[in-house]
């Protein structure tokens, strides 16, 4: 349909694909790309609807929601220790659903499919059929995900699946709780999908840039890509060791992480947290890259500093590797140990502090248009500072001695995925929703969008840095009177913020129903990278003749 | 721009709409599923059903790059980009197997009061390295040898010797895996008998289960090389075999040096 005047129909098998052959048989990374952009979406709501479950549980002390999913089938009463595990279930599921299921799709299965070939000069991915298959195991690894929250008792450990809490309560019988045993096999499900994306996009990215890219001519967003398809490929395979050695602790009697037969739960956290911190880079890099591209766009200036921003991404994704530990600072490490996580971690904010303030000039002096792509890309820079020195803070071992497992992490850690992977991804997806499918938003609705996304974040999260302050641990759906007031105030929030996102998805239909064509490049001088040189959408294959680059 | 019905001005290769992907990934849902199905005694109908998927999958997939290759859509940049994906799916694996060292070290370095303050753990009899251990070193190394030799026959255009150092290779492959069941059969410490047993079975097993599919791979590339597939100037497909079964003996060499070598205490089994 969106492909309807350029495609060009009848002339080749490729024009004017069936319904099938076009979207469940696709080796187009275009179609690719939407098909992970909708399932991200998707997620995305299911996602955000656990949230906001868990901040009506929480907009009062006590238990008064989770209950009524708690009720004792035989007394007809509600089980309160049923409702505190189901409202953990919900917290495990969010945080997965979330960084697997959404953020990661969005960004670079959505994104990065439709965005590196094009902005490369390449008709296409590296390999166009694996990079179906690294869609299609997602739909199953959700599936197996969803499954695990009504097994049993469901996966209460947050998206750690920390053991001992992970090992618990299985029994390999039937009937025996085999909720973690699901989760574990999305993780390994996703896991594989990521690791064939990442191979597709490297390979893409170093062998398919038209004659004359360099890769020091490369658009920003492709570099954050690169960076973060590599952190994939590299962390992923030691997530799917230490879930393999979960699985097998669980149901085949070894004791890798069970004291009892001289294993050692601390090695589980290891092993996680030396994928889990490149992760969280995995989550924010893509995001550096699209606020790179709009703030240059809509600034009308090249971005400030261009090789620096570029090395300042490659200089993130190799100390996220080294970094691990500050994760597990409470955990019993010695000192020096500690010592040294503190330090590395500190150096991250150089390279971050280059990014930020390399923006900041790349906007001083420029002739700023405010469109909603632009106010998304300054929600987020303003934001996602914030999460970073909160994050400087929480570096600080001693610090995190007192602030470990408080609100205040989850605030920290908020600010910087929920406002910065987020409103990146909500700045390039009107940043390109035209080029993608030749439809325009409508510029008022999305500036409502972003103030109303921008005011409902604030005011779930900031509350949280004062709760977390004062104490309060997270992962409870239960507080102490005394916090009352703030755990108000957030769940305000994130009513409102679900409101923004349900708005989000009535753009969507609006720009679809009234059709508003779109130039093929809507924002002016800006607007350099080689998406901007096609039409919008682009053709169903672009680029028979190569471009190439001065 | 470019009309959609031209003949594309470059040597990439578009690949035809498949449905391989999807069939993959079904399988992928029922071998999954059914595996915790199988690990909560439910039955193994449905693993076995997505591991006959999968592998089915793998098949048709490769049947269809073969295919390709065969039709000339591997142009110099498409056979790069396979090499390029196959290093890349090598170092992937790479990070796979630190996991597994990690555990080991982890465990080893710094042994536990649980397991008496040593490693070996008190009460475990491990393997004497310069035994049945070495010999698989050997074998596995003359596998190298041999599967270099099958290349440069490959590449003097000599079906003959291609075809010899195959065999030679699979059979020593075989071998391996032969002498490394009967070991394991052997082992004075069963699979659920602590850490040592757990880091020790789980590390070898999963590179004695890569030797395996390495195994395949060459039988795969054994097959085609009666079909007379390879030529010398195009012949990735032995290359990611040889790559991964390079890879495989370097793996083996590192469990060799750390667990058998290093990890190996005074009380030895002998056989």
């Amino acid at each position: 349909m969106a492909y309807g005047e350029t495609a060009h129909a009848g002339h080749d098998d490729h024009a004017k694909p069936s319904f099938v052959r076009r979207w469940l048989m696709s080796t187009n990374h275009k179609d690719i790309g939407t098909l992970y952009l909708i399932f991200a979406i998707v997620a995305g709501m299911i996602g955000g609807a656990l949230s906001v479950m868990m901040r009506m549980e929480l907009a009062e002390p006590g238990i008064q929601i989770f209950t009524h999913l708690a009720i004792n089938p035989v007394t007809g009463q509600p089980d309160l220790d049923r409702a505190r595990q189901i409202f953990n279930v919900f917290i495990s599921a969010h945080g997965l659903i979330m960084i697997f299921f959404m953020v990661m799709p969005a960004l670079i299965g959505g994104f990065g499919n439709w965005f590196v070939p094009l902005m490369i000069g390449a008709p296409d991915m590296a390999f166009p059929r694996m990079n179906n298959i690294s869609f299609w195991l997602l739909v199953p690894a959700l599936g197996l995900l969803v499954m695990s929250m009504f097994v049993g008792e469901g996966p209460g450990g947050g998206w750690t699946i920390y053991p001992p809490l992970a090992v618990l309560g299985n029994s390999s019988t039937p009937g025996g709780d085999a909720s973690i045993d699901l989760a574990i096999f999305a993780l390994h499900v996703a896991g594989i999908s990521s690791i064939l994306g990442a191979i597709n996009f490297i390979t893409t990215i170093l062998n398919m840039r038209a004659p004359g890219m360099t890769l020091h001519k490369m658009p920003l967003f492709v570099w954050s890509v690169l960076v973060t398809v590599f952190l994939l490929l590299l962390a992923l395979p030691v997530l799917a060791g230490a879930i393999t050695m979960l699985l097998t602790d669980r149901n085949f009697g070894t004791h890798f992480f069970d004291a009892q037969g001289g294993g050692d739960p601390i090695l589980f956290q290891h092993l996680f947290w030396f994928f889990g911190h490149p992760e969280v880079y995995i989550l924010i890099l893509p995001g550096f890259g699209i606020i790179s591209q709009v703030v240059s766009t809509f600034s009308k200036k090249p971005v400030f500093g261009y090789l620096g921003m570029a090395y300042a991404m490659v200089g993130i994704g190799v100390i996220g590797f080294v970094v691990w530990a500050h994760h597990m600072f409470t955990v019993g490490m010695n000192v020096d140990t500690q010592a040294y996580f503190v330090a590395a971690t500190l150096v991250i904010a150089v390279p971050t502090g280059i990014k930020i303030f390399s923006w900041i000039a790349t906007m001083w002096g420029g002739s700023i248009e405010f469109k909603t792509p632009m106010l998304f890309a300054l929600g987020m820079i303003f934001l996602f500072t914030v999460g970073g020195v909160t994050g400087v803070i929480l570096a600080n071992a001693s610090v995190d001695q007192s602030m470990h497992d408080t609100y205040y992490v989850v605030a920290h850690f908020h600010y910087t995925m929920s406002m910065g992977a987020l409103f990146s991804m909500f700045a390039g997806f009107y940043y390109w929703v035209g080029k993608m499918w030749g439809v325009q938003y409508n510029e008022f609705l999305g500036k409502l969008h972003f103030w109303i996304s921008f005011i409902g974040v604030n005011l779930i999260f900031f509350p949280q840095h004062f709760l977390g302050m004062a104490g309060m641990p997270r992962r409870i759906p239960d507080y102490n009177d005394v916090y009352q007031g703030w755990n108000h105030v957030s769940s305000m929030g994130a009513y409102l913020s679900y409101a923004g996102a349900i708005l989000f998805l009535i753009i969507i239909v609006e720009a679809f129903m009234r059709k508003r064509k779109v130039a093929d490049n809507p924002w002016g001088e800006g607007a350099t990278t080689l998406e901007w040189t096609l039409s919008s959408p682009p053709p169903f294959h672009q680029f028979n003749d190569l471009p190439r680059i001065k | 721009m470019a009309d959609a019905h031209a003949k594309p001005n470059h040597d990439y290769h578009l690949v035809d709409p498949s449905i391989w992907p999807l069939v993959g990934a079904i399988s992928a849902f029922a071998l999954f599923g059914g595996g915790v199905m199988a690990m909560h005694d439910m039955g193994w109908w449905l693993a076995a059903l997505g591991m006959v998927g999968v592998l089915y999958t793998m098949f048709v997939w490769w049947k269809d790059v073969v295919h390709e290759a065969h039709k000339g859509d591997h142009t110099p940049v498409v056979a790069l980009h396979l090499r390029y994906g196959m290093i890349l799916f090598i170092a992937s694996e790479v990070m796979f197997f630190v996991a597994w060292f990690w555990a080991y070290f982890n465990a080893a370095i710094y042994p536990t009061s649980f397991v008496g303050g040593t490693w070996p753990p008190e009460g475990i009899q491990t393997f004497d390295p310069w035994h049945l251990p070495f010999i698989n070193t050997l074998i596995l190394l003359l596998s190298g040898t041999t599967v270099t030799w099958a290349h440069h026959a490959l590449l003097e255009g000599d079906r003959k010797g291609l075809i010899q150092g195959l065999w030679c290779t699979v059979i020593l492959g075989a071998l391996f895996t032969a002498v490394q069941v009967y070991e394991y059969s052997h082992a004075a410490f069963g699979f659920t008998d602590g850490i040592y047993a757990s880091t020790f079975f789980m590390a070898t097993g999963f590179h004695g289960f890569h030797v395996l599919v390495g195994t395949i791979f060459l039988i795969v590339c054994l097959a085609r090389a009666y079909q007379g597939h390879f030529k010398p100037e195009q012949h990735f497909g032995f290359e990611a075999a040889a790559w991964y079964w390079h890879f495989v003996d370097v793996v083996w060499l590192f469990l060799f040096m750390v667990i058998y070598i290093g990890g190996h205490g005074a009380g030895v089994a002998h056989h």
